[in-house]
């Protein structure tokens, strides 16, 4: 049953209007102009008047275009055959693939009954020390990484979706520079990454509105796969790109803005994104890692701070490096005592030591006399940056804990560690003297 | 015949219904849409058209829907069976709901809070013949380690007379237990459950009294310097990382009440499920049976839906309320508050209203000041006391404390537990800010020595912040004692280890011996000559302390280190501090 409309009643920004009976919330439609077809969805209904956001925007639409209302709402294709393809934000290919249409799953599905979930568990080895040793990453954790524009975070994103050990790697690309769109593509190409991923890339210049559908579609079909037994990562970048497409929206609808013009429902909208993430008994899991940039680097921006709110931890992206004061995995500590017996408390030596190192350093800067400690606490700080912080390391967990200690040793006596000595016993490196 | 109507428009979860006949404020009403039941609450009636706020996706509901209105307001179900239960926001219990729909929580599908085909043992108090009122007891039945008493349902308004009572033995909820008869002579039928409109307070008792009586949190900061009370409130704001559900987890095992209720309005669901996981395994020292036989979790995680956000902590202070009814100690605990107050925020954005301070609603302050004002202390009607004490965390955007929801709730609040970003940075936990926060109740520790300590640590504070301008030579060495004592009191009484199994939790008993000692030091006049030798004392002293702090109670280690501290102290001390001998009289 399709029903065609061709009385455009208003058009304003991406949202157009027309009388038509029968519809439901949430459903989509197609538009067709000019310029081609486009999908769109019911937002609002006002007695018989229908108010739908076009995912191609309102550009060149004309009041006499046709509307078809097609009876359900956003759909996308499951099946083995996403792996290694790429889509845009209505779930289009943007390779050079077959489109797909069977087996269709509706997006933005019910959260997962709290009764059901398990506690966390397992962790997720990504070869990054600054992750592996210092907030490792665990099984369906929800993280953000913090970052200010210009930090290297797709970078970063790219060697975790290269690295992490999971099955299905769903990486969702929201107002993407194009640059940055053929990067993913081509390092995880090049990486031999790319027949587990699936991509669903929108880029800056696609029109706003359908951004707002890739954190749905990648979770949708992240939650098929998981409840397929999978382990799914989901990488989402930018999550502040998703938020501002929501304000635009909401301010071009009228919408009584809240906080800095977000929309009033900000928090809900990226909860009900983020709280996909889940670890299913019996069946696989959904780990999200998110990109929020922080305009001018202010963490008390609407975006991150709600975002902080709802996410597990973070990772604080600062000059290249992950900070190791900022970061935080809340849930590190459900998985840092089964590894080996030395991690937590290297963990936490090491960080403070490196925080003695900054005030060493702090010193330094302002010409004080540096003591036979603070030179030996700069030589560690430097061996650490470079060894450990280096975001291109790429070594287990257990040589990363090895290293740990070969960079204690180089730099300090056992003692000075402020480590346990059964820890120090079994693992201070023997160095053979010269 | 009740009401019914259709939908005429959809915004969001706001849902527009045209309807003839009378629609009450509150009335809850259910969208038939796609084969399913919507449940939604009336939230604005204009003429012939009502809104509604659906508590579910509103995905597919389209004009000309039928709905049907129930002439009943958003209710709970009281009455035995709730303990150890875990609910959704509109008391769906989710265990059961799991069972039914597995695992995801499908739109429509709404289940009796109370199992019904459970009996209960009852055995009548009251006689026949005898006259009675809301609230009064007929009858108990056992629930867990309780006598959950079976009063005369809150909304029969009058005096009754008991008609008829059944005799001892075991009967379901909905069994007819009583027959009452009004003064007019119509029966009532009382069973073992009724229901209870959430957005109004229960007020079966014949006066509220002023909460004195400090409920036992087992956190020395908390129970020495800044209290609670039974039947108070207060309120724990911060920033996000720096420990308040933690803090709260903590409290839910450790605090001596009868009963608490966990309010997860928002919130992670990874948090969540620690509690709902971990509870059932832990044992309630008092009782040594399990924490979750005294406990009730209402879990509306951040992405449920927002009206259900709304409702979820009016569900949780009602079943509160009803417990106190019993004459028992609840304690309610709501994380965070400000999700609340955020729900409200969207849901008044739909409505178009107009916006007040940060885009929050007009009516945030009051509607906070109603919710917390739903704590207090009573006296029933049978003489006994009962008590419900509230307590909040908000979540201010970037940690600021001037936003409206900390500053509304600071307003009727009893205690302010202000966690703090730096001490949580330097991992000094719990992260209350010893000197931001405040409590207007009185603990159990003499004021007059508490005061003395406080006002050691605010001068510690002092020279310390002195202290980074002119560096350590700068200052002298009485003042940089004072500093050490401060930062000697912090480390080993503010601080507290939740993760070490003695730490965790200390008894009023030996907060009050362990405070003494630490007058000891604080008042002591020490030979202490030069600042290398203080700061080496000072870290003996501290060290000795904290592995005293871990050690079993009157345990042989516990014996020995006490002794260490004493030749530790009798070691330096030289003498009272002036002015000190009047705050160490017993």
């Amino acid at each position: 049953m399709t029903k065609v409309y061709s009385k455009i009643e208003s058009i304003a920004g991406n949202v157009i209007s027309v009388y038509a009976d029968g519809i439901k919330y949430g459903e989509l439609a197609e538009v067709s102009t000019s310029f081609g077809k486009s999908l769109a969805e019911v937002i609002k209904l006002d007695e018989g008047l229908v108010s739908l956001q076009v995912f191609a925007g309102g550009r060149g639409i004309s009041t006499g275009d046709e509307v078809r209302f097609l009876g359900h709402p956003m759909r996308v294709s499951f099946s083995d055959n996403l792996m290694g393809r790429i889509f845009d934000g209505s779930g289009v290919p943007r390779d050079n693939g077959p489109e797909l249409s069977e087996n269709l799953i509706e997006i933005g599905g019910p959260s997962f009954n709290p009764a059901k979930r398990i506690i966390p568990r397992n962790m997720i080895r990504t070869g990054i020390p600054m992750i592996d040793v210092f907030n490792s990453l665990v099984e369906s954790q929800k993280l953000p990484i913090f970052s200010v524009s210009g930090e290297p975070y797709n970078q970063l994103l790219a060697r975790i979706a290269m690295q992490a050990e999971v099955d299905i790697i769903i990486l969702g690309g929201i107002g993407l520079k194009y640059d940055d769109y053929l990067f993913f593509k081509d390092t995880l190409e090049e990486g031999g990454a790319l027949s587990r991923t699936i991509m669903f890339m929108h880029t800056a210049s696609d029109p706003v509105v359908e951004s707002l559908m890739v954190p749905d579609i990648s979770l949708a079909v992240a939650e098929k796969f998981a409840l397929k037994g999978k382990k799914v990562l989901v990488l989402l970048t930018d999550m502040t790109n998703f938020a501002d497409a929501m304000k635009e929206i909401a301010i071009t609808q009228e919408q009584v803005p809240s906080n800095r013009g977000y929309p009033g429902d900000l928090y809900s909208q990226l909860a009900s994104r983020y709280e996909k993430a889940v670890d299913i008994e019996g069946a696989g899991s959904i780990t999200i890692l998110g990109v929020t940039t922080m305009p001018g680097d202010d963490v008390t921006h609407p975006v991150p701070d709600n975002t902080g709110y709802i996410t597990e931890g973070q990772y604080y992206l600062k000059g290249g490096r992950i900070e190791p004061f900022g970061s935080l995995s809340r849930l590190k500590q459900q998985v840092n005592d089964k590894t080996r017996e030395d991690h937590r408390a290297l963990m936490d030596g090491m960080i403070k030591l490196y925080a003695q190192y900054k005030d060493s350093l702090e010193k330094k800067s302002m010409g004080f006399h540096m003591s036979s400690w603070d030179e030996k606490l700069l030589k560690y700080g430097e061996a650490f940056e470079s060894g450990m912080m280096d975001l291109t390391v790429n070594i287990p967990l257990e040589r990363a804990l090895d290293l740990g200690w070969e960079i204690l040793s180089d730099s300090f006596a056992p003692e000075e560690t402020g480590l346990k000595s059964s820890l120090l016993e079994k693992f201070w490196p023997v160095k053979e003297t010269v | 015949m009740k009401n019914t109507g259709k939908v005429i428009g959809v915004n969001g979860n706001m849902v527009t219904v045209s309807v003839t006949g009378q629609v009450s404020m509150n009335e809850v009403a259910y969208i038939l849409t796609g084969g399913k039941r919507l449940k939604c609450e009336v939230i604005r009636i204009q003429g012939d058209n009502v809104q509604v706020q659906v508590f579910e996706m509103t995905k597919g509901v389209g004009i000309g829907d039928e709905v049907e209105f129930t002439e009943d307001l958003l209710a709970v179900e009281l009455g035995p069976g709730l303990l150890g239960q875990v609910f959704d926001g509109l008391q769906n219990p989710l265990p059961e709901l799991a069972e039914e729909a597995g695992f995801f929580l499908e739109r429509g599908i709404y289940l009796d809070a109370l199992p019904r085909d459970k009996e209960w043992e009852f055995t009548p108090v009251a006689n026949t013949g005898a006259q009675v009122s809301a609230g009064e007891v007929l009858g108990t039945v056992p629930e867990q380690n309780f006598v959950h008493k079976i009063m005369v349902p809150f909304n029969l308004l009058g005096t009754y007379t008991v008609k008829s009572i059944a005799e001892k033995g075991n009967y379901k909820i909905t069994d007819k237990v009583v027959v009452l008869t009004d003064e007019k002579g119509n029966s009532h039928d009382v069973t073992l459950v009724f229901q209870w409109p959430v957005k109004r307070a229960i007020k079966c008792y014949s006066e509220r009294l002023k909460p004195v009586e400090p409920l036992v949190t087992k956190m020395r900061l908390i129970d020495t310097f800044l209290p609670v009370a039974k039947g108070g409130t207060f309120c724990v704001p911060g920033p996000f990382g720096a420990g308040k559900t933690v803090l709260q987890q903590a409290m839910s095992k450790n605090a001596e009440v009868d009963i608490v209720i966990v309010a997860a309005c928002g919130e992670r669901a990874g948090e969540v499920v620690e509690t709902l996981k971990e509870f059932p395994e832990l044992l309630d020292p008092k009782t040594g049976r399990s924490l979750m036989e005294r406990t009730i979790i209402i879990c509306n995680t951040s992405s449920m839906p927002v009206a259900s956000r709304e409702a979820s902590v009016y569900t949780a202070v009602t079943l509160a309320e009803y417990y106190r009814q019993m004459g028992l100690d609840v304690l309610l605990l709501a994380d965070s508050t400000s999700r609340w107050a955020q729900a409200m925020r969207e849901m008044s954005g739909r409505l178009e209203e107009i916006p007040g301070e940060e885009a929050f609603p007009a009516y945030l302050e009051s509607s906070i000041a109603g919710f917390y004002e739903r704590a207090g202390i009573v006296a029933l009607k049978s003489g006994e006391k009962g008590s419900v004490t509230i307590g909040g965390t908000v979540s201010p955007a970037g940690g600021n404390f001037e936003e409206p929801v900390t500053q509304a709730t600071l307003k009727v609040v009893g205690a302010f537990h202000g966690l703090s970003r730096e001490r949580s940075d330097a991992r000094k936990y719990p992260a209350i800010h010893p000197l931001d926060s405040w409590s207007k109740y009185t603990g159990s520790i003499n004021p007059v020595q508490t005061g003395y300590a406080y006002d050691m640590l605010r001068r510690s504070y002092e020279i310390g912040s002195m202290m980074k301008v002119v560096g350590e030579e700068g200052t002298s060495t009485d003042d940089f004692i004072t500093y050490l004592k401060g930062e000697f009191l912090d480390a080993v009484y503010y601080q507290q280890n939740s993760f070490d199994p003695v730490d965790a939790s200390v008894t009023p008993e030996r907060q009050s011996y362990l405070f003494g000692q630490i007058m000891e030091v604080l008042t002591a006049e020490l030979d202490l000559d030069t600042k290398d030798e203080a700061r080496s004392w000072f870290n003996k002293v501290r060290q000795t302390f904290l592995d005293y702090n871990g050690t079993q109670w009157e345990s042989d280690e516990f014996k020995a280190l006490d002794k260490e501290i004493g030749t530790l102290i009798a070691d330096k001390k030289i003498g009272i501090l002036h002015g000190s001998e009047k705050v160490m009289e017993k």
